[in-house]
């Protein structure tokens, strides 16, 4: 465990953090020198975010002592934590997308003269701090006229334009693609060499070993060990992540391995033809089959998402024809696609999946009983049943049905997600970026999940950015490309992700 | 500690604490009298019901994360419809034909609920703006329906709404409590209560849940209008007369203010029906208070909302934290 000569700019001791019921942190130290990415590494629940937020001054530790430069300091509030040079950046960006980029990068702290803001000198300064991050942007447009991984470096250069001490970045990469990753990595790099230190969280390890330099690994609440990147191999490194060997993976692997041959006589469940909607994703043809695993590969704004809907009449198709086991329907609303044995989990885990306020049960069966219509309800125990039943199965953490679903960490909402829609025993299940934004180990056992479901003869249509998983899972493929459906491929011997980014790439059709 | 962390702790406190007031301070609380129940609580029971009755409805709406403004034209109108088929009957006193006008008026009220719902769901106007017109316009509505003169009855049966008893309790509160039993049933024995909270919570994810949401939100509209109705029956039956420009005047007011003392937050989701019944209770009292206990009527409104100041201090977490939260023991720290 070696360290830089220097010393540490950050150095939390013995961090603990109660919350009702659970220790989120115990005893947690962490080490953040100056010029360097660290990554901090867990699964969901162990702590990372708890760590974040007390950084951040969201939360005050109940134990524990935090040096910044040597100084023992006392994080009362975000504000705290920007004066003491702690700067974050989340997943979402909390940007204001109506203003411009000058004044989101100036917002509260506008350059003034006797009471008016000077909107030459901010624009003027903007459009250097950004070209010191080699962007060059229009600083008098508004911002939503930009990329959200433009705007994730917008909010990075307004994070260390207030304080470049210590930068948190929560996720960032989460919804960015391939190139913008890259263009967001030269961004911390450049940082990186001016002296910032950068706290780096993403459950791409990919990434991780791209661009950090040492990472701390915490698990359940408690400090793994602190270790250069280089010389922890990334087998080792997911298995002190989940604390167990790393079969459940491998053994996921064979299996989507055997399984890859469908059964020939299986029947379609749901054909389309000609599907489509204006400004949204081009006609295409595609067949699902009882037990096929269809996976949906393309950038991100391809149309993946956009054809998903249009199976489960979450949007309307204006054109085309669409049925299910042989009938034709017209999907007009989601409790018609629900009525057909079609589930769909939006990728918009917060907006469209779960209710916050509501428990881990009330969520669980809310779909279930959506489909039963108000006048039928479920009984309490048989609600308690099946809740135990699936919170147990995906084994959701906590454990706690009566928690709101607010409270649970990403990977567990997915799962929750998951148990709503599994309840409803759907012979097409369409999910949309189940494994974004979750931990290692959640992925797994939802990938897991899939191909269970799959050999159990549901259909699935699998959407997801990252084409691995996609290549792990399916049975079939169909790629996208500028809201058109490119190609539809058998997952044979020969497709791997070089064949596919191709089709991307060039939009060929073989 | 447990019971003081109750979102209902406070209100239901500073309820008790006024009823003590009124005990100490009216001639009579509670007697028994020519066979019923009489007193200063059973006035503010027998008076507490219209407000019940219009903040049960706009308990539902708001759960939705909507608001229903148009609740006191309603009852204007509900009120002026059944004064004017009543004044008309060739014997006013004809019970079952009472009955059935007071069908009609709550009916009309449930008509006027669905317009507001279409505006909401079907139309999409926001509910503050959609319900808005109809308070603006109910009004002009039920002059329209009076020809802008306040009609007087003298029908007994229509009278024992707001002033008769049974089983010693006045009919107007059991009206009241019937109409929170419909309620409790209908929300939490059904999984009306479960869905409501969905689209209150988010109205996007319930729709992909296959929660028919614009449905369930017409509902409420209706039920809303529905019970503003048969409040406005109440207190056009106490004074026998429909006066358009009084009943119900911000009541709306009232309503909304009983169901976030009652703890339903006014950003939809989770709601609690005992809550807003505890809620419309409490302002009864309060205005019963003020005048039992001699404040000149010049400072009533102000002291009423010395009180509702109070009362929403004591459930802002925020403000407990301030003031109480320094007392409290830090926790055990490990070294």
């Amino acid at each position: 465990m070696g360290e830089p000569a220097t010393d540490p700019v950050l150095e939390m001791t013995g961090i603990r953090k109660v919350f009702p019921g659970v220790v989120a942190l115990d005893g947690v130290d962490f080490r953040l020198y100056p010029g360097e990415v660290h990554a901090l590494m867990g699964e969901n629940g162990a702590g990372k975010s708890t760590l974040i937020k007390v950084l951040t001054g969201v939360y005050e530790i109940d134990g524990g002592d935090i040096r910044l430069g040597g100084e023992q300091v006392r994080i009362a509030g975000p504000l705290a934590a920007q004066k003491a040079g702690i700067s974050t950046v989340y997943q979402e960006v909390n940007l204001c997308t109506n203003l411009t980029v000058a004044e989101n990068i100036f917002i509260g702290r506008e350059p003034r003269a006797f009471g008016k803001i000077r909107w030459g000198v901010m624009r003027k300064r903007a459009a250097e701090l950004l070209k010191r991050l080699d962007l060059d942007l229009d600083v008098s447009a508004p911002l939503s006229t930009y990329s959200l991984a433009i705007q994730q470096m917008v909010a990075i250069a307004r994070a260390v334009d207030i304080s470049a001490r210590v930068l948190i970045l929560d996720e960032p990469t989460s919804s960015l693609d391939a190139s913008e990753v890259e263009q967001l990595f030269r961004v911390m790099r450049r940082l990186k060499d001016d002296g910032v230190a950068i706290l780096f969280v993403s459950h791409f390890l990919d990434q991780i070993y791209e661009i950090s330099d040492r990472l701390t690994v915490l698990r359940n609440g408690q400090l793994i060990g602190e270790y250069r990147t280089a010389e922890l191999p990334q087998v080792q490194l997911v298995e002190k992540m989940i604390g167990k060997e790393l079969a459940t993976l491998e053994s996921l692997e064979d299996k989507a391995q055997r399984s890859r041959t469908r059964s020939a006589t299986a029947a379609p469940i749901l054909q389309a033809k000609g599907i489509g909607r204006t400004g949204a994703i081009a006609p295409f043809d595609l067949t699902i089959h009882e037990g096929e695993v269809v996976g949906l590969a393309g950038l991100l704004g391809s149309g993946r998402t956009e054809l998903a809907r249009l199976l489960f009449g979450a949007d309307k198709a204006d054109q085309g024809e669409l049925s299910i086991d042989g009938k034709p329907v017209t999907l007009r609303d989601p409790q018609m696609a629900m009525k057909r044995g079609i589930a769909f989990s939006s990728e918009n885990r917060r907006t469209e999946g779960i209710i916050g306020d509501l428990s881990v049960r009330e969520n669980i069966i809310l779909a279930l009983q959506a489909a039963r219509g108000w006048t039928r309800p479920i009984p309490r125990r048989k609600q308690d049943e099946i809740v135990d039943k699936y919170v147990k199965a995906l084994s959701i953490r906590p454990a706690d049905p009566e928690r709101p679903v607010r409270n649970l960490s990403g990977g567990n909402q997915q799962k929750v997600l998951l148990a709503r829609w599994l309840i409803t025993e759907p012979r097409l299940l369409i999910i949309d970026e189940p494994t974004r934004g979750i931990d290692v180990g959640a992925k797994a056992e939802i990938q897991k999940l899939v191909a269970e479901l799959s050999d159990g003869g549901m259909a699935v249509l699998f959407v997801s950015a990252e084409l691995e998983e996609v290549l792990r899972l399916s049975h079939k493929i169909a790629v996208l490309r500028d809201r058109r459906l490119v190609e539809e491929l058998d997952n044979t011997a020969g497709v791997d992700a070089d064949r596919i980014m191709q089709t991307i790439a060039s939009g060929a059709t073989s | 500690m447990t019971i003081v962390k109750n979102r209902l702790f406070w209100p239901v406190a500073i309820l008790v604490a006024l009823l003590i007031v009124n005990l100490f301070t009216s001639n009579q609380f509670i007697t028994l009298q020519d066979g019923h129940l009489f007193g200063a609580l059973i006035d503010i029971l027998r008076g507490s019901a219209p407000l019940i009755l219009v903040a049960l409805g706009m308990t539902l709406v708001i759960s939705t994360g909507g608001i229903d403004l148009s609740v006191g034209s309603v009852m204007a109108i509900s009120g002026a419809v059944a004064c004017l088929l009543i004044k008309d009957l060739g014997d006013q006193n004809a019970t079952g034909s009472v009955l059935l006008i007071m069908g009609v008026a709550i009916a009309v009220s449930a008509a006027l609920g669905l317009w507001n719902g279409s505006l909401v769901a079907v139309v999409g106007i926001q509910p503050i703006i959609a319900t808005l017109i109809l308070m603006v316009a109910g009004r002009g509505l039920a002059q329209l329906v009076t020809d802008g003169q306040i009609i007087n009855v003298q029908s007994s049966p229509y009278a024992t709404v707001a002033t008769g008893f049974f089983l010693t309790l006045p009919v107007a509160f059991l009206i009241a409590m019937a109409a929170v039993a419909l309620i409790l049933v209908l929300t939490r024995r059904t999984a009306l209560g479960l869905l409501l909270e969905s689209v209150g919570g988010s109205p996007s994810a319930s729709r992909l849940a296959g929660i028919r949401a614009k449905r369930i939100t017409v509902m409420v509209y209706v039920v809303s209008g529905a019970f503003a109705g048969l409040a406005g029956l109440i207190y056009s039956a106490n004074i026998k007369s429909a006066d358009s420009i009084a009943a119900g005047n911000l009541i709306e007011l009232d309503a909304i203010l009983a169901v976030v003392i009652g703890g339903t937050a006014l950003i939809g989701g989770r709601f609690s029906i005992a809550g807003t019944v505890v809620g419309a209770i409490l302002i009864q009292t309060l205005q019963v208070t003020v005048v039992s206990i001699g404040v000149p009527s010049k400072a009533t409104l102000l002291f009423k909302a010395v009180v509702v100041v109070v009362l929403c201090l004591s459930q802002s977490a925020t403000f407990r934290e301030k003031v109480f939260g320094r007392f409290k023991l830090r926790s055990e720290v490990p070294a």
